[in-house]
């Protein structure tokens, strides 16, 4: 990314961004005050949702769910259709910024071709799920307490249990968590509303779309090169995205490939690698930036492979920053799938050389970009010294309330005049700083701690 | 507007803040699992003696009353008068490791840095064990879990060290 990209990225939102966001805004408050006891203003602002949408499909529908609401008593059906109407408009900002951004980089995007429609999974687990939503929403957030977070307790637990639930089951643990730790949320300053709103309606939209993998997965082969890896966790999951190039015989690709474990709270930092174990050729080609020789993995249309340990074989040496120097420009990037578009998804990988790191902006010319040295994961060596002392990093540009931001994956820095270079994904393997190793070796191996007391009292 | 406004105004607008902090690494060989639930600081202390046997031990946030026994109900020989055994004083040291001091005695309801003084009110009591100790199990049932190779785009909603 050039200073000419950056400025052409930040100049201002597109068109209807700040509008669309409003609305959502709206249905947020809506539900942290609580849909079963709507005042005059926040009925409004569901009404002015579905007005919004009038045009769409689902516009008449949305239309009478929201009346309903704003009668005080919403159904679940009712509840589902706002949840898709929420969506729709952040589906539209995501849209809109991802066009910026790909405008704004020259990046080029294949379009999606809609999968035929699989039928809806509707287990009993899923109805369980939703009537937790309901109660919740007509409680609202400011409502909630201990008794309604335990509610939802043995419906996480089944669904954990179901493999084909893991993303409906991962997410609904991961806000209970956070409601367990903020109840009662009444006592709170201020609440969290477009988030728990966004970790209130994609549940709501997956109790009836759960399952649905994004299309039919092609086997393909190549090489692959990674570009670097994003950490995802909550206390009781964690997911490893791996960005990266895949060449094979269909030109260049950017893809990702995702694998999560089930995880909990005691375990955090480096610790979170040992979870993934399962994936030796994986972490070894985040651990030693290498390339992996791919054999007939499936591919999702949304550009997500399937890992499969058996159709990876470790390659070459392969440098991040190559890669993203010779690759990145040329390389299409995958369609995001319709249910999945909204701006949290945003998280396209980029490189960025020359610049100055001021306050806690990157700053190339006279454009600025807020870096994110705030929430570096404790799994790797990044640290907010190393990004500010950088000058060269391989990142993700993602998008939030605060405007567009750079996540660094891996910096070539220089420290006390010596050059640097930092991967995220270096300790796959195990740390390799000394004072990481010292640390880890005095708390000891808290997988293998948790996994011995497990096999013994687990299967008495 | 004033920049605290603006700022709070910013992070209930943002998809992505940190809620609660995340919990702290330490040590888990003797107190495997602590938690604050149920309005109660409670975990599982590994015995000393016997690799099979674990002490449940718990206190109750604002009374301070105190219990502990195995996961079989069997009272803890240690826990005699008004004192605290060594499975609860490990239990509390171990949760300020992994919660901070100021998390732990405000759930506790203590006033003040010293959470031993400010424990001193409270008695033995007896609390059931199997609450608690199946709720560790559900903890440890997590690691179970078969590791998965699709994404899951959900998570997108819980980066890694979020700030907020």
């Amino acid at each position: 990314m050039l200073s000419m990209h950056l400025a052409a990225l930040t100049d201002g939102l597109p068109d209807g961004v700040d509008d669309a966001s409003a609305l959502v805004d709206g249905f947020d408050d809506a539900l942290t005050h609580g849909l079963g006891r709507l005042g005059e203003p926040q009925a409004a602002a569901l009404e002015a949702l579905a007005a919004a949408l009038s045009a769409a499909p689902l516009g008449p529908a949305i239309a009478e769910a929201a009346a309903k609401a704003g009668s005080g008593s919403p159904s679940e059906d009712g509840l589902g259709l706002l949840a898709a109407g929420r969506a729709a408009l952040l589906g539209a900002v995501h849209d809109a910024l991802l066009g910026r951004f790909d405008t704004a980089a020259g990046r080029v995007r294949a379009a999606w071709d809609e999968p035929a429609p699989e039928p809806p999974g509707g287990t009993n687990l899923l109805a369980g799920a939703r009537s937790w939503l309901h109660e919740v929403a007509v409680t609202g957030w400011r409502g909630v307490g201990h008794d309604l977070v335990s509610a939802v307790d043995p419906t996480v637990e089944a669904l954990l249990a179901d493999p084909g639930s893991r993303r409906i089951a991962a997410l609904m643990d991961g806000l209970a968590a956070e409601l367990r730790a903020s109840s009662p949320v009444a006592t709170m300053a201020r609440v969290p509303a477009r988030r728990w709103g966004d970790l209130w309606s994609r549940p709501m939209l997956l109790t009836w779309q759960d399952g649905a993998s994004g299309g039919r997965a092609e086997p393909v082969s190549g090489r692959l090169l990674p570009l670097g890896v994003d950490v995802h966790e909550h206390p009781t999951a964690v997911q490893i995205q791996v960005h990266g190039v895949l060449e094979s015989g269909e030109g260049k690709r950017l893809v990702r490939a995702s694998v999560s474990a089930g995880k909990v709270d005691t375990i955090v930092g480096p610790a979170i690698w040992r979870l993934l174990d399962d994936f030796p050729v994986l972490l070894a080609a985040l651990a030693g930036q290498r390339a992996v020789e791919i054999d007939g993995m499936p591919l999702l249309p949304g550009g997500d492979l399937l890992w499969s340990e058996d159709a990876a074989d470790l390659g070459e040496s392969a440098d991040p920053f190559a890669t993203a120097r010779l690759q990145l420009d040329e390389a299409t990037a995958p369609p995001v799938p319709p249910l999945e578009r909204h701006p949290v998804r945003i998280a396209e990988p980029v490189l960025l050389e020359g610049y100055r790191v001021d306050g806690g902006d990157l700053v190339l010319d006279d454009h600025r970009l807020r870096i994110e040295t705030g929430n570096l994961p404790g799994s790797g060596p990044l640290t907010p010294e190393l990004v500010r002392a950088s000058s060269t990093c391989v990142g993700l540009v993602r998008w939030d309330a605060a405007g567009w931001s750079l996540r660094p994956l891996a910096v070539q820095a220089v420290v006390k005049k010596k050059p640097v270079t930092a991967h995220g994904g270096e300790w796959a393997l195990g740390p390799t700083d000394p004072k990481i190793v010292k640390a880890q070796a005095k708390s000891g191996d808290a997988v293998a701690v948790l996994r011995e007391r497990a096999g013994r009292l687990l299967r008495k | 507007m004033s920049n605290e406004d603006a700022d709070d105004l910013a992070w209930e607008r943002s998809a992505v803040v940190r809620v609660t902090p995340s919990a702290k690494a330490r040590k888990l060989a003797k107190v495997p699992f602590v938690e604050m639930a149920d309005g109660r600081l409670q975990g599982v202390v590994s015995s000393g003696s016997d690799i099979a046997r674990v002490y449940v031990s718990s206190i109750a946030a604002e009374t301070h009353a105190f219990s502990c026994s195995t996961n079989n109900n069997r009272p803890c020989g240690g826990l005699t008068g008004g004192y605290m055994c060594k499975h609860l004083q490990s239990l509390v040291a171990e949760a300020v490791l992994q919660y901070g001091n100021e998390r732990v005695g405000q759930f506790l309801g203590i006033e003040g840095d010293d959470l031993n003084a400010g424990l001193r009110d409270g008695s033995k009591e007896s609390a059931p064990a199997a609450v608690v100790f199946n709720r560790f199990l559900r903890h440890l049932a997590y690691l179970e879990l078969p590791a998965r190779n699709a994404p899951v785009p959900e998570m997108q909603w819980f980066p890694a060290g979020a700030v907020g």
